[in-house]
């Protein structure tokens, strides 16, 4: 996997556990949602997350957002646009930690991903061969301007007109 | 990279009455050209594969057909300039065959264009605030509105502010650009609706409550298609202020919950089908009550400016009454037949609304000629302040034409070909391009059309049939509005050849209905005769007054199926 | 060239679209061919399954667009002609418009 973190390709210090792996001792572990509650007891872990799917509740993750550092969003196409109502719905909900999105995404929908407030997109290596780092840094800067408010990225045009700055 | 600016003379009245693009949203548009362009170029160097092109190719209005690419070009809101309209017969000529198709979502079409010269084509568009961005692709398409905007006599208000508001919010929207399925927005401003708004995912109508205030009856779940709907009442009474933030907040339930596993149920109108209008208004009320509305209000130093932007021309002080005009046609029946056919009533005394139809008799429906589309930017400088419309009946509006200068008008259309008195008469057919050109058709539309056309060319005596709307299309996609025609015609296959079913009883007005089924399907040849012989029972049947539409509620389906059985009942014909 | 027919068999010939230009190609004796006339017929299930491979790889290599066989009939003289109708259309150009696609192509001095 390759993990793309501000138009570059970076290392990935977090460890995603398959359900039937033990919880490790120590380390920046991502589990299923149904381990969470009892990962969440486990003091061992410098850092919890959390790997989920698009139709997830944003309300029933709510209550581990102070254990949670990462939240995870599968992909399960990349056509599939689930996740990026998910993630607003839970920065809507106080959610401050890494989104994810996991899953055959392009650089064309970096910036997508961006507004809807993910922090980083992880691909699959043969998908990150195929669509190469430079890709993804020149995705990140392929727009400067925004029509809609509240999403990341900067001032949007609308206040961009207020402003009268370009 | 290209600058083309076509060189113009100038012409004092044609100040812009349209929304023009300030610098930030050039930019945006210049961005999305570029953008694009270096996804075409990692598509011809094989470093994106068809698979991952085609949501972003369709996102910027390129479909690949059957004979072609296909470039769909946004109208947005079906307005545009004299400037805007000859750089479409620009492009048409330098880049694709010389012609255009305008399209039943106020779009214009070019058939003919190479993968290789779309980003200097959207370069060209961009030369003059055009583009085709979110023209096709699984996300909030082109806004569509009332063709009679800021001219009619029955408007309450000009909707074309409010699409312009649509146009911004939804363009390259982070969270709705990969929806289960494509999502069309119209809006309405006026007592009668001209922009089919019943008929799509959300219609807007402008309305006043009983406190005087604007806002909007939002209409949901409308749509066409395999499975048919008319859309459902979501809201009676949506205060101006909160537009956007319902519409977001509709459109988030739509893309957490619509099916995303066939994509025939992917359409909101199924969401709200399958899951009850409650339940799904239960739903969208809780997510706008939930959200942060501040940053959805209209700001209103903004609402002004796009206001403004539309203002009305310089429009002079007349007369109701045109001395001119009425010598005109009284001097000339041909003339007098186009005044009564194509001229609508215009809120400002002594002005005209005037549809330029584009289906001569026996031509191919909504297709311009760029030297067409010239000769309409000319008229539009001459006699309309340079402002054009494209309606959804894929006809071409001049909304400002003084009553004084219609004659003149008359013939300067007449030498362009552009002067067919048919406007909402029988041969006024709309008619998707089906297998002649597109991918998904199952059969041909557009010679159906030609041969009704030429079937009934008297004009007198269309004039004679009065309204009728015949609506076709080439597959259950129903790009033609084949359901919402008084007559739709749809076109299949049937073992190994075209077959065509036909409709009675749509209704694409605040009345919406959807047509009823006639029969089992008939070959092309056969369909000219059936539609002679519903003709010629509604009029021996129609009461005075009635249109095709009204006949057919009066009497009834049965009664009009039964008519149309003449070719007995051995199973031949119908 | 015509061969003996194999009633069980109906003739195909392999169909895409251009990438760059998006007209309609053949594949011919060693490529893409813009000439249904200079298509490639395969008479049996293994001709046709050569065919079927070739395009596949010229999807693959991002040549062309919808690779597909289309079953054909074949006149005295070998020329192939789709038998459906809606190939029959993508192989001529839009029957509303014989001014433009490949029948008009064809038209032209020299084309053939």
């Amino acid at each position: 996997m390759a993990l793309v973190s501000d138009g570059a390709f970076i290392a990935d210090e977090w460890r995603r556990l398959a359900d039937e792996e033990s919880l490790p001792g120590s380390g920046k572990v991502i589990v299923s949602l149904g381990r969470l509650p009892a990962a969440r007891e486990d003091a061992r872990l410098t850092a919890l997350g959390v790997y989920v799917a698009n139709t997830t509740d944003p309300k029933a993750l709510a209550p581990y957002f102070a254990r949670l550092a990462l939240i995870d969003i599968a992909f399960p196409a990349f056509t599939d646009g689930r996740g990026f109502s998910l993630a607003r719905l839970l920065r809507r909900e106080g959610f401050v930690g890494e989104l994810r999105a996991s899953g055959r995404l392009t650089p064309d929908q970096y910036l997508h991903a961006v507004g809807g407030g993910f922090d980083t997109i992880e691909i699959p290596d043969e998908l990150a061969a195929h669509h190469g780092e430079a890709n993804w840094a020149k995705a990140r800067q392929a727009r400067s301007l925004s029509y809609q408010r509240g999403v990341a990225g900067g001032a949007s045009i609308l206040e961009r007109r207020r402003k009268g700055v370009a | 990279m290209t600058a083309h600016d076509p060189a113009l003379p100038p012409r004092p009245n044609s100040a812009p009455t349209i929304y023009a693009y300030d610098e930030y949203d050039r930019a945006f548009v210049r961005e999305r050209v570029a953008e694009f362009r270096g996804q075409v170029e990692r598509r011809l160097a094989g470093a994106l594969t068809e698979e991952e092109f085609r949501p972003f190719r369709l996102m910027n209005g390129l479909y690949l057909q059957l004979h072609a690419y296909m470039l769909r070009v946004a109208i947005p809101y079906g307005s545009l300039t004299s400037r805007q309209m000859r750089q479409l017969a620009y492009i048409a000529d330098k880049w694709d065959k010389g012609y255009g198709h305008f399209t039943t979502r106020q779009n214009l079409q070019y058939n003919w264009p190479k993968l290789v010269d779309v980003p200097d084509i959207l370069e060209a568009l961009a030369d003059v605030d055009m583009h085709a961005i979110q023209t096709s692709g699984n996300c909030i398409r082109n806004v569509t509105a009332d063709h009679f905007a800021g001219v009619a006599a029955d408007e309450l208000e000009d909707p074309r502010p409010t699409a312009e508001f649509l146009r911004q919010w939804s363009s390259a929207h982070a969270e709705f650009s990969f929806l289960p399925r494509k999502f069309k927005i119209a809006v309405s401003g006026a007592e009668h609706d001209r922009a089919a708004i019943k008929i799509h995912d959300i219609g807007l109508r402008i309305v006043k409550n009983a406190q005087g205030a604007i806002g909007y009856e939002v209409i949901v779940g409308g749509g066409l298609g395999r499975t048919p709907f008319v859309g459902k009442l979501l809201r009676e009474f949506l205060p101006r202020a909160d537009l956007l933030a319902f519409l977001e907040a509709i459109l988030r339930v739509y893309n957490r919950f619509g099916r995303r596993d066939n994509k025939y149920k992917a359409r909101i109108k199924i969401l709200v089908h399958e899951t009850g209008l409650d339940e799904i208004r239960t739903q969208v009320e809780a997510e706008f009550a939930a959200m942060d509305r501040a940053p959805f209000a209209y700001d209103a130093q903004e609402l002004e400016r796009v206001v403004a932007a539309f203002a009305p021309p310089a429009y002079e002080s007349l007369p109701a009454r045109s001395d001119a005009l009425e010598k005109a046609k009284a001097e000339n029946t041909e003339f007098a037949a186009f005044a009564a056919v194509n001229v609508a009533p215009h809120k400002v005394p002594g002005y005209a609304i005037v549809t330029v139809s584009l289906k001569p008799i026996g031509g191919i429906p909504g297709d311009a000629t760029a030297a067409q589309m010239r000769a309409l930017a000319d008229a539009a400088d001459t006699y309309g302040f340079g402002e054009l419309r494209v309606s959804h009946e894929q006809n071409i509006i001049l909304p400002h034409v003084k009553q004084d200068d219609l004659f003149a008008l008359w013939r300067d259309l007449s030498a362009a070909g552009l002067a067919t008195a048919n406007a909402g008469l029988i041969s006024d057919i709309i008619s998707c391009p089906g297998l002649d050109y597109c991918a998904l058709a199952t059969a041909r539309s557009i010679p159906i059309a030609q041969a009704i056309s030429e079937r009934f060319a008297d004009l007198e005596r269309q004039r004679l049939i009065g309204k009728l709307g015949i609506k076709i299309s080439g597959c259950i996609n129903a790009c033609g509005h084949h359901h919402i025609g008084a007559i739709g015609i749809l076109g299949l296959e049937k073992k190994g050849v075209e077959s065509y079913q036909i409709t009675l009883g749509g209704d694409p007005t605040l009345s919406a209905s959807i047509g009823e089924l006639l029969g089992p399907g008939v070959s092309a040849e056969e369909v000219p005769d059936v539609i002679e012989s519903l003709v010629q029972f509604y009029l021996a049947e129609r009461r005075e007054g009635e249109a095709f539409i009204d006949t057919w509620r009066r009497l009834g389906h049965k009664r009009f199926k039964e008519s149309a059985r003449r070719e007995g009942e051995d199973g031949s014909g119908i | 060239m015509t061969r003996p027919a194999n009633p069980k068999f109906s003739p195909k010939i392999l169909l895409a679209s251009d990438l760059a230009e998006g007209d309609v190609v053949f594949w011919g004796q060693d490529g893409w061919e813009r000439d249904l006339l200079r298509a490639k017929i395969a008479y049996d299930e293994a001709e046709a399954a050569t065919l079927d491979a070739a395009g596949k790889a010229a999807v693959a290599a991002n040549r062309v667009v919808d690779a597909y066989l289309v079953d054909v009939t074949v006149d005295a003289a070998g020329a192939p002609a789709p038998s459906h109708f809606r190939e029959k259309f993508r192989a001529a150009g839009p029957s509303v418009r014989r001014d433009l696609g490949k029948q008009a192509w064809l038209q032209g001095a020299g084309n053939r």
